[in-house]
């Protein structure tokens, strides 16, 4: 008989593994359990094509819905999850129903931060996370619409490069002194902000959000400076939590993400955990780390789904990420250190440079913009440890191959 | 509908009646080619829909662009000759009879 796997949450995590772990051919029988009405879809499109509206809904999903119907999978959406019981081995649905588990996989993923402020509940403030907040966004604008976005991080700046382009009046309010500071350098943040810029889009560095005002619905945001903004509707963008509730209640180690081991593993030998939900180790880094990416997530329910067909190999990837913005493709790798070196090889106004973080000359981490060829080398070198000399790789002159 | 002959990294050969205006990739994983991964989705961000163009077939694409160019010759298992990324290939009538191989990882 095959034993049971429970996959909880139908993000990108648990589409994957779901879609792996049918290569076994029968061996295992699959059940993906998901809140949402969808079937397991990638979320970048939300915040870039599916808002821009070039692709239908459809083209988001990982798979066809046949896809798992021709292998078996079952797919159990608007479903929610309740609690774990280790000791049975089975989980509670919020309608009650028990489903037993031999081998349990959470792939719970993240919610969004929500912004504590009066008038957060106002209609017409809105997230990106899902499908359906994306639709609704769409939805709720009329043309030439003042939008504020909350938040210079890639889901506020890449709906606000898809909505200045769609003719809104779009503003980025964003508390720190440079937009995507968690994750570049200043440079990379200074080039973004002018490419908004010069696009149309108003961004406010330094400046907090003290609330939402309308009447019904939201008409204006008030600034930390007490200033007012028109807001026909507001874009909230400013992180996400690990949803890692459930994990805790049964008594799984968590610490800023459910703790599992190389093999995405849990404390628990049945249980695993792949995707933004985990906090991982990682060789490669030499350190734990709890990702937010589609790299991750896929690359950690291969690892799941490797170790329950019998062919572990550890998981130590060069995490990577990317960001589409008007004619700007940024692609990333490695994990930036705050004290890391900074070179920039390349000319920014050409709208094509990359910029490369080195500890004591060892490269840790690359932003390439338009720069597809650096980017490739500096993932190998992240992956291999190879130490740079800054002059030369900041020396255009010398291909990225010879630095 | 062209057929396009696939053989995958286990070496097994089997046609693919694909839709002509889709991608080369969107086809291969809509029709459980478990191989491909596509992990940016098609976005030519990543390289994790490789695949070689066997025979002539390869000559008559489109050529690579500089963005599937970088991306696709960092892969370990590069052939300049034969290696596509199959997000970057629209299928259409007339790739019917195309042969290609489910390239191996890294």
């Amino acid at each position: 008989m095959s034993e049971k796997v429970l996959i909880i949450g139908a993000g990108h995590a648990g589409g994957i593994l779901a879609t792996q772990l049918a290569r076994g051919k029968g061996r295992y029988d699959i059940t993906v359990i998901g809140e949402e009405t969808h079937p397991p879809y990638e979320r970048p499109p939300l915040s870039k094509q599916l808002l821009a509206g070039e692709v239908p809904v459809e083209k988001t999903h990982l798979r066809p819905e046949k896809f798992y119907q021709d292998r078996d999978i079952t797919l159990k959406l608007s479903s929610r999850v309740k609690a774990i019981y280790r000791t049975e081995k089975a989980v509670e649905l919020e309608d009650g129903t028990t489903m037993s588990y031999d081998k349990l996989a959470l792939c719970t993923g993240t919610r969004v931060r929500e912004i504590p402020v009066p008038g957060a509940d106002l209609p017409g403030v809105h997230y990106i996370r899902t499908i359906d907040d994306t639709l609704g966004i769409q939805n709720a604008l009329k043309p030439e619409s003042d939008v504020v976005v909350i938040g210079g991080g890639y889901i506020g700046l890449e709906a606000a490069a898809v909505l200045v382009k769609q003719g809104h009046r779009v503003k980025v309010i964003e508390m720190l002194d440079r937009v995507l500071a968690r994750s570049v350098a200043e440079p990379v943040s200074r080039f973004y902000e002018k490419c908004h810029r010069e696009a149309g889009v108003e961004i406010l560095l330094n400046t907090g959000t003290d609330r939402f005002e309308g009447d019904g619905r939201v008409e204006r945001v008030i600034d930390g400076d007490g200033n007012a903004h028109a807001a026909d509707a507001v874009i909230v963008g400013i992180g996400v939590i690990p949803n890692v509730e459930l994990a805790m209640e049964c008594g799984l180690e968590c610490n800023d993400g459910i703790l599992v081991d190389e093999f995405a593993r849990t404390d628990d030998p049945d249980i695993f955990a792949a995707g933004d939900c985990t906090n991982h180790p990682n060789a490669l880094l030499d350190r734990h780390l709890r990702l937010e990416s589609v790299q991750n997530a896929v690359d950690q329910a291969r690892c799941i789904a490797n170790v329950l067909l019998d062919k572990p190999v550890p998981y130590a990837e060069v995490p990577w990420f990317w960001s589409d913005q008007y004619d700007l493709k940024l692609q990333m790798a490695g994990i930036p250190g705050p004290d890391d070196q900074v070179v920039v090889r390349g000319d920014m106004d050409s709208r094509s440079f990359s910029v490369f973080y080195l500890k004591l000359g060892r490269v840790t981490a690359v932003n390439a913009i338009n720069s597809g060829s650096d980017y490739v080398r500096g993932r190998k070198w992240i992956a291999e440890g190879v130490t740079v000399v800054p002059s030369r790789l900041a020396d255009t002159d010398i291909p990225i191959k010879e630095v | 509908m062209p057929v396009i002959h696939v053989t995958d990294r286990a070496g097994n050969k089997t046609d693919l009646n694909a839709n002509s205006g889709e991608s080369l990739m969107e086809n291969l994983t809509a029709n459980g080619y478990d191989d491909i991964e596509a992990i940016c989705g098609g976005g030519c961000a990543c390289a994790t829909c490789h695949v070689y163009i066997d025979g002539d077939w390869a000559g008559k694409l489109p050529t690579r662009d500089v963005d599937e160019e970088d991306l696709v010759s960092g892969e370990g298992s590069y052939d300049e000759a034969r290696s596509r990324l199959s997000c970057q290939i629209e299928v259409t009538d007339a790739l019917e009879g195309m042969t290609i191989t489910l390239a191996p990882e890294g």
